[in-house]
């Protein structure tokens, strides 16, 4: 009975096979294997030694520079990032839907720009601009202006390094969620924008609330999803930033940083996937909170 | 009222180009800056134009190649195969998995996708390891398919074709199978073209994945001659003594990473904002 019921889903089986092969090779066995890691201690050269919950517990309870820096800080940050990436996505892609066809693909690109030549356009546009001397672009700005006496150290004074890390990761948060959802934004059907005006839509922004943000639920929930991951996956920013590893006073301490702190450094595999697994629940909890906001009911 | 609209429109036009100019910006600079001769290359602040344009540095990047004991052609070859291989590759593996999760209700669809989900939100640090023992256990090392087949499953991808189904409305399908089409004519004839742009997006995020990634050659290949181009250009710099040698050629390899991106980026995205002037879902 249950048989000739999968067999009747036949084809649907047939063609999921090959991304689930790939995937369950190449994603989904090594991260059970790194879930599994996360119970013992490993340093990369011996055999794991199994220890329990050992790992998870330090980390809640002892690991002052995970409590005390990574947390605050990776919480501080996703919570302006993450929304705030979303939002400047989504309102760069309704913009460029009100341009004219023709330069919608070039605004488009300038956009993605951060995105396209990631490494390369951080440290070339940012570090000459946030420079801590009167040569750097935004001090010099100021202090022309009169705003500011002193040149602010803006990547490796502590209290505003945080500050630089959310402008520069805002200005990169132009992804692939913005890509679809500026794809779904051009999709709608625009006989129900004709409709609308009939039954009484006045400007644009009830267009946008009422129409658009409706027609494209699918996309707006991608573009949530990836606004999450890439928040919490964020890392290496601050180093960059700053040039220190770690950071100054730990300021731009997240939680990636922190595994790469452990596998890398002090090659405590076993620690840092205990970290990632603690990553993985945190941003799995945020998912859900933004699927409810967008997820249809049969999800 | 006409006026007060057509200030609007230029004000909100301004902001749109003042705003594209300063995100382009790292463009335009790496454009600039494979042209600098040495001495501008290090001015700092950085300079974004190029004051006196030479093309040294690509003489320098030839003359680095031209000694290297792998002939650079064979890189590239290499990069042009998995980049190739691997958009088509992904595109059409993650669309024939999207259909099915989105469309068919098949015993044990919400699992697999809340996995594909759930997996899409672990850190990729720790599961190098593990995944070098997988495909050392496959025995694919020093093989295109160890360039091709650890990037080919991607759930970002699956997801965002999957948002973009879920929109084909359910009735278009029952008549395309009333019609007496199978599920493939099905899928290639109303699916695949009422997808195109995410489809055209997922093959952008492919290209860019494949052309610039160095983790495979960094772990999987030992043989030099199965390493691909970003590769190459990255022990460029790498592991020198000081610094400043061969920043030129840096630069130019800045850019010419940076090139084919960009025109797979435009082409694309232009087919992706052109299909749709026509063909809203209905």
């Amino acid at each position: 009975m249950e048989v000739s019921r999968l067999w009747s889903f036949r084809t649907s089986y047939l063609f999921i096979a090959p991304f689930l092969i790939c995937f369950t090779l190449f994603i989904v066995i090594p991260i059970i294997a790194a879930v599994g890691l996360s119970f013992t201690y490993y340093n990369g050269i011996e055999r794991p030694r199994f220890i329990g919950w050992s790992n998870f517990q330090y980390l809640i309870s002892q690991d002052l520079l995970f409590l005390k820096y990574a947390i605050p800080n990776t919480f501080k940050f996703a919570i302006i990032v993450g929304p705030g990436g979303y939002a400047a996505a989504f309102l760069l892609a309704w913009l460029i839907s009100k341009l004219r066809g023709s330069v919608r693909k070039w605004v488009a690109l300038a956009m993605y720009t951060p995105s396209l030549t990631i490494g390369i356009a951080m440290t070339i546009i940012w570090l000459p601009l946030l420079s801590g001397d009167r040569i750097g672009y935004l001090n010099s700005i100021l202090l022309k202006l009169g705003l500011i006496d002193v040149p602010k150290l803006w990547v490796t004074n502590p209290d505003l390094l945080m500050n630089s890390m959310i402008a520069v990761t805002l200005w990169s948060s132009m992804g692939v969620g913005f890509l679809a959802m500026l794809a779904g934004i051009l999709n709608v059907d625009t006989t129900l924008y004709e409709a609308g005006k009939i039954d009484g839509i006045r400007n644009s922004l009830q267009e946008l609330w009422f129409l658009t943000i409706p027609s494209m639920k699918p996309q707006m929930l991608f573009g949530a999803v990836m606004a999450i991951v890439t928040t919490f996956k964020t890392g290496s920013i601050g180093v960059q930033l700053s040039g220190q590893n770690p950071t100054p006073s730990y300021a731009g301490h997240l939680i990636v940083n922190h595994i790469d702190d452990y596998g890398f450094i002090r090659f405590e595999m076993g620690y840092a996937a205990a970290i990632s697994v603690f990553l993985l629940i945190v941003m799995y909890g945020a998912n859900k909170l933004s699927w409810s906001l967008f997820g249809s009911k049969e999800e | 009222m006409r006026s007060s609209n057509l200030v609007a429109r230029i004000s909100f036009n301004t902001f749109m180009l003042a705003l594209s100019v300063f995100m382009i910006l790292p463009i335009i600079y790496i454009f600039n800056h494979a042209f600098k001769p040495y001495h501008e290359l290090f001015v700092y602040p950085p300079t974004f134009f190029v004051k006196e344009p030479n093309v040294q540095n690509f003489v320098e990047l030839f003359w680095v190649t031209a000694n290297s004991i792998v002939p650079v052609t064979r890189y590239l070859f290499n990069s042009v195969v998995i980049s190739g291989l691997s958009v088509l590759g992904v595109t059409i593996v993650s669309a024939l998995c999207a259909y099915p999760l989105s469309k068919h209700p098949f015993p044990g669809k919400k699992f697999i996708f809340s996995t594909i989900i759930l997996m899409l939100m672990f850190t990729p640090e720790i599961v190098q390891i593990p995944r070098y023992l997988v495909v050392s256990e496959l025995g694919i090392m020093n093989t295109y398919w160890g360039h091709l087949l650890p990037i080919l499953a991607s759930p970002v991808a699956v997801f965002l074709l999957k948002q973009f189904i879920d929109q084909i409305p359910d009735s278009l399908i029952e008549a395309s199978k009333i019609d007496g089409a199978n599920e493939v004519v099905t899928f290639v004839r109303i699916v695949i073209p009422m997808c195109m742009p995410a489809i055209a997006t997922v093959a952008i995020l492919a290209f860019q994945n494949s052309w610039g990634n160095i983790e495979t050659s960094t772990l999987f290949m030992q043989d030099d001659e199965m390493k691909n181009f970003p590769y190459f250009l990255s022990t460029l710099t790498n592991n020198l003594a000081n610094n400043v040698a061969r920043q030129g050629a840096a630069a130019v390899a800045a850019l010419i990473m940076l090139i084919p991106n960009l025109i797979f980026f435009i082409i694309l995205q232009s087919k992706v904002i052109s299909t749709m002037a026509h063909s809203g879902i209905k």
